[in-house]
């Protein structure tokens, strides 16, 4: 919402400044944007008079002018304008000046051997218009010498305002004066209600006819006014709208404007002779058109609420005129519209048909109704005024609705929700000031909306008018008094479990990437997702319609963009959330890394100290198991299986279970086909934690660590390594091994793998390295061969292995 | 005598003499072995007269000791020796640069750490952190938040719908995280403390808005927090985030749906230099929306408004993490770009905490 300090001073008195004004307007929520003064860039250009206008001597299209400045000897001037003349009053631009419509700071030039000392200006050189068939021609009377926006009338602040959705009332320069007046900055000038008396019945009838459907206008009022007088309207009228970006077009149609940004009620004219019959306001039909004032062609339906006559749909009721009975110059019969049109519909038909006019900006907000034929008179007299003629009687359809609401309001609400103290009187004031009834006294008053404030609902509605216009520094700053307890938990275990995987994870050199919740379908799919219940209806781009299945296809997408700007040894993780489901349980937490090229745990690229390899499963499956030690998953009880999911290499990747069935991490390296399908090179390895499969950890118990059980004996080690079938896992060696005494062997580790000269074909050798530890007394060599043995028992039983000789 | 002056003279020079300890051991070997040239001397005490062996006695007992001290004295010198050549042999280039270790390459995205930090401040002031899902019901996202049907309001979400289901519900991606609001007031008792950090989105894009982003919502429900405690809440947060000693705040009058009163809040901000610094200067910076919780929503949640009150307020994490950190561009938050996530992330031990201040 835009307006010029003049036009609210037409409204307001007021001794304020533009700083107090613009400050106020801001602390009472019309929040000023902008203020701009087109004057401010035109300051350097005068009012100058052309004296002598010669043929340049090597240019057939220019002219040598001499120019009267108001001050000192003419100046020359070079110029190419066809309607450059001696006599002429125009606008100069000298050396220094900067031409805004150009973008250049004039100089003193030498065209074709003449020197030109500026530039006499058109209108689109300094951007009043698209105007440049010729330089700007003045009146004659144009005083020579002044600055030429002052004399235009362009030195003008215009105050431009964010307009909150709750506030159709500031939609016009008239509310938005009366809110400046209640919060003390002035007193508002009251609005003339005189109404014109018709001297004749209205000869077009109109009728809102919506049959047993919901009605799409509550009431329509209308009036005839003959023999106007059409033309440009007055330079004050066009340069309000000039001023606020409209582009003046004849004065009725600039009343309709004026008054749509004067008093927030727009209206529409019909050239009378241009209209068959009656109006009536219906829904539209299928197959019906509409030529808009816009220039544009719109398709109709049912859902629009159309104006028609017996020749068709003549308007867009509320939001758009039509060409064919627009008023033009040649009008003398005009016909004006003042209604009142469900906000709704309007919402719905502008947005279906994608029209933004500032008709339906007010309609959709809510205009005063009771103003709808306060409006028609106004526009009325402005006619009569501006292009003569003779009024016909009013006619309306339909009722304007009962808007006035009565809420009970104690004053102690305000204290309750603002906690501020505000006296009983104060309060009083500021809504009566802005149009409220008050009535009663004592503690609760009847308070009663005006009709132009649609938003007002109840108390709180009240408390926030009051508070607002009194001020919201008034509120003391007020401790938030302390909850009872000190150092409680406020996490959840699932952001907890988040925060310690994604710190784990950084840890190990990963850098924190977020990714879209949304990707594209074929990646989707990819990773299991893309169902139907998951895609967007709406989304902004073929790679980002549906909801993500996993975070691995947007983290190797991510990962090859980086490799694509020379960064291709890259650790990336998320911690997010994935959709298996549209509803709130199919949402799961995961923390997913990939790792590119040779960026290992030890450090990517090449270095002194050893040459880095690429990625492997191992280093997936080292940074899955620390995650989860870091949320507190056992993980040496975790079952290692090789069923991990399709986009996984088969033969190179896992899956870490707890029990059976509850997987909780995958990890290996990518699929070749993978690689393929989302167009990215590796080698590229990764993991997925399934954040939420971890179960809730038991109870509370204590915080107690338990005694620290160690034996004073020493451990004995002893080595084994054993000739097995190459598919046998190392899994299966190990537990059996742990299995041959389970007090005493306290680790199996595994020291060696080796495979070829020496061990048969289809075998391996495993060595490991058993760590007995005795509590009570010292093992006896006997003791310690007797596990041994039993440990070459429990593998060879375990894994068909032999020890090896 | 001379016998033995030539002995000791000639011992003596071979064990300096000696290069090494094995040298040294094979002087040793000759003169004090069993069959070496002191031993043999030794023998032939026995055959002599008590008068020479008085003599010759502690003579020879004298040079034992001067060789063996000597043999001892040169056995140091070299053992000295031979450790002083094997570390000049030893030494390595030290300027030689170590692979940085992944607890400093490794980074936590600012978004991460920012919700970290709100954490932190609001843990203190007894909030605790409540979640909802991204994928919402109109009725959550719209409705109960007081958001008549059709109205403009409705309309300047830019929302992301999915497909109609059979029974006509529409879901849709939350525009806001304000359906936490519901969703916690729905489910828990009053007094509430909470905030609600998590992911947002708009169809909408370009250098500062982004399809999906981060907000945080604050709400406070009891019987008896009103604006003055609002304000103070967020005098209180900006000064903690900011890491400011004070900051000049501008209360303004705005339009929530699910508020009543609401308002923005501007911040004290300069904006001469390059960069917006916070909480000096002359210039407004809007920061977030408050309000009042509107008594629809309270009752919408099955609470009396007349009985529960309260507030709310929200804003963009994004937004305040580039207000603080200085990043220029939304749209690189989602990049994944490791060399911007190098640059704005935080190391993975620097955990943000009010006795250790936030970010230092």
């Amino acid at each position: 919402m835009k307006f010029t300090l003049s036009w609210l001073k037409e409204h307001l008195e007021t001794d304020a400044s533009l700083e107090e004004i613009v400050e106020r307007l801001t602390l009472i929520g019309l929040e000023v944007e902008e203020v701009t003064n087109r004057a401010d860039r035109l300051k350097p250009f005068k009012i100058a008079k052309v004296l002598e206008a010669e043929q340049h001597p090597n240019a057939d299209r220019l002219r040598v002018l001499k120019v009267d400045t108001g001050e000192g000897d003419p100046v020359q001037v070079v110029c190419g304008a066809p309607n450059a003349r001696a006599g002429l009053v125009g606008v100069l631009g000298k050396p220094g000046d900067y031409v805004p419509g150009l973008d250049v700071t004039l100089s003193v030039g030498k065209i074709r051997d003449v020197e030109s000392f500026g530039m006499m200006c058109s209108e689109r050189e300094l951007e009043l218009s698209n105007e440049h068939d010729g330089i700007i021609d003045l009146p004659a009377d144009a005083p020579v010498g002044m600055a030429y926006a002052e004399w235009a009338g362009l030195d003008e602040p215009v105050i431009e305002i964010g307009l909150t959705p709750n506030r159709p009332d500031c939609t016009g320069v008239y509310g938005i004066a009366r809110d400046l007046a209640a919060a003390g900055l002035g007193k508002l000038k009251e609005r003339s209600n005189e109404q014109v008396r018709g001297t004749f019945p209205c000869p077009v009838d109109v009728t809102l006819d919506f049959g047993h459907t919901k009605p799409m206008c509550k009431a329509f009022g209308l009036r005839l006014v003959k023999g106007v007088k059409n033309g440009p309207s007055p330079k004050w009228l066009q340069d309000r709208l000039t001023a606020i970006g409209l582009r003046p077009i004849n004065t009725l149609v600039d009343m309709t404007n004026y008054i749509t940004f004067d008093q927030g009620r727009p209206l529409h004219v019909f050239d009378a002779d241009k209209v068959h019959g009656n109006l009536v306001v219906r829904r539209g039909k299928p197959g019906e058109t509409i030529d808009g004032l816009n220039g544009k062609t719109y398709e109709i339906d049912d859902t629009v609420c159309v104006i028609s006559d017996d020749n068709g749909v003549e308007s867009l009721g509320g939001i758009l005129g039509g060409e064919p009975s627009g008023c033009t110059e040649e009008t003398v019969n005009v016909l004006i519209e003042s209604a009142l049109w469900d906000e709704d519909d309007i919402a719905a038909t502008g947005r279906k048909l994608g029209v933004n006019t500032d008709a339906r900006y007010r309609f959709e907000r809510g205009v005063d109704p009771d103003y709808m034929m306060p409006g028609l008179e106004y526009a009325t007299r402005m006619v009569l005024e501006l292009c003569g003629g003779e009024a016909s009687e009013t006619v309306q359809a339909g009722s304007v609705p009962e808007t006035s609401k009565i809420i009970e309001f104690p004053y102690s609400e305000i204290k309750r929700l603002s906690g501020v103290d505000v006296q009983p009187a104060e309060a009083n004031v500021t809504l009566k000031s802005l149009g409220f009834w008050v009535s009663g006294s004592g503690d609760t008053v009847k308070v009663a909306a005006p009709s132009w404030r649609p938003d007002i609902e109840g108390k709180a509605d009240l408390v926030e008018e009051v508070v607002r216009i009194i001020g919201l520094d008034r509120v003391p700053f007020t401790p938030l008094p302390r909850t009872g307890t000190v150092g409680q938990k406020v996490l959840t275990t699932g952001q907890i479990r988040r925060n310690k995987a994604r710190r784990a994870l950084a840890a190990r050199g990963f850098n924190e990437a977020v990714t879209w919740s949304f990707i594209a379908k074929d990646h989707a799919e990819l990773f299991g997702g893309g169902s139907a219940a998951l895609a967007l209806a709406n989304p902004i781009s073929t790679e980002m319609s549906d909801m993500r299945p996993s975070l691995l296809p947007g983290l190797l997408v991510a990962a090859q963009r980086n490799a694509d700007r020379g960064y291709g040894n890259v650790a990336l993780f998320e911690v997010g959330q994935v959709f298996e489901n549209d509803t709130p349980e199919g949402q799961k937490m995961v923390a997913t890394g990939v790792r590119r090229g040779s960026a290992k745990l030890q450090g990517a690229g090449r270095h002194w100290s050893g040459v880095s390899q690429t990625v492997d499963v191992f280093d997936a499956k080292a940074d899955a198991e620390a995650a989860l030690a870091a949320i507190g998953a056992p993980v040496d009880k975790l079952m290692v299986s090789a069923d991990a999911p399709a986009t996984f290499h088969p033969g190179r990747s896992g899956c870490l279970k707890l029990g059976p069935k509850n997987v909780l991490a995958v990890f290996g390296e990518i699929h070749p086909r993978t690689l393929q399908m989302l167009d990215i090179e590796g080698p590229l390895i990764a993991f997925e934690i399934y954040l939420d499969a971890l179960p809730e950890p038991k109870g509370k118990g204590g915080r107690s660590k338990g005694a620290l059980n160690v034996s004073g004996l020493m451990p004995v080690q002893r080595d084994f390594a054993f000739l097995l079938g190459k598919d046998v896992s190392a899994e299966a060696l190990l537990k059996a091994a742990r299995g041959a005494d389970k007090t005493l062997i306290s680790d199996v580790t595994l020291f060696d793998i080796y495979e070829g000269q020496g061990v048969p074909e289809g075998q391996k050798s495993v060595a490991i390295d058993v760590t007995m530890q005795p509590r009570q007394k010292t093992l006896t060599d006997e003791e310690i061969d007797a596990v041994a043995k039993k440990i070459i028992a429990n593998v060879e039983k375990a894994t068909g292995g032999t020890l090896r000789g | 005598m001379s016998n033995l002056d030539t002995l000791e003279t000639d011992l003596l020079a071979a064990i300096e003499g000696a290069g090494t300890e094995a040298a040294l051991e094979d002087i040793r070997v000759a003169a004090l072995g069993k069959k070496g040239s002191i031993s043999e001397q030794m023998k032939t005490l026995g055959k002599m007269t008590p008068e020479e062996r008085q003599v010759m006695g502690p003579a020879l007992n004298g040079l034992k000791a001067k060789i063996t001290d000597a043999i001892a004295a040169r056995k140091d010198v070299l053992a000295e020796a031979a450790l002083e050549a094997r570390l000049a042999s030893e030494r390595v280039d030290i300027t030689l640069p170590l692979r940085p270790t992944p607890v400093e390459t490794g980074r936590i995205h600012p978004v991460s750490q920012v919700i970290d930090e709100l954490t932190a401040i609001f843990a203190d002031m007894g909030f605790s952190i409540a979640e909802g899902p991204d994928i919402e019901t109109d009725e959550l996202n719209f409705t109960a938040l007081n958001f008549p049907e059709g109205h403009p309001a409705r309309e300047m979400h830019d929302t992301f719908f999915f497909n109609p289901k059979e029974d006509g519900e529409r879901l849709l991606l939350r525009t806001h995280t304000s359906p936490v609001q519901i969703r916690t007031m729905r489910s828990q008792e009053p007094p509430i403390r909470v905030i609600t950090p998590g992911r947002t989105y708009r169809c909408d894009s370009d250098q500062t808005h982004t399809p999906m982003f981060h907000q945080v919502e604050g709400l406070v429900i009891d019987k008896g927090s009103h604006f003055g405690h609002l304000k103070w809440v967020l005098r209180e947060f900006c000064k903690a985030f900011f890491e400011v000693d004070d900051i000049k705040m501008r209360f303004r009058p705005s339009f929530f749906p699910f508020t009543e009163p609401s308002m923005e809040l501007d911040i004290q901000c300069d904006r001469s230099g390059g960069e917006v610094k916070i909480g000096q200067g002359e210039d407004w910076l809007e920061i977030l929306g408050c309000g009042m919780v509107h008594p629809n929503v309270i009752r919408n949640c099955g609470l009396d408004p007349d009985v529960y009150q309260g507030f709310a307020w929200g804003m963009g994490i994004d937004r305040i993490a580039m207000l603080k950190y200085g990043m220029p561009d939304l749209r690189a938050f989602f990049d994944a770009d490791v060399r911007w996530i190098q640059h704005y992330g935080f190391r993975p031990l620097d955990l943000p905490t009010l006795f250790g201040g936030l970010s230092s």
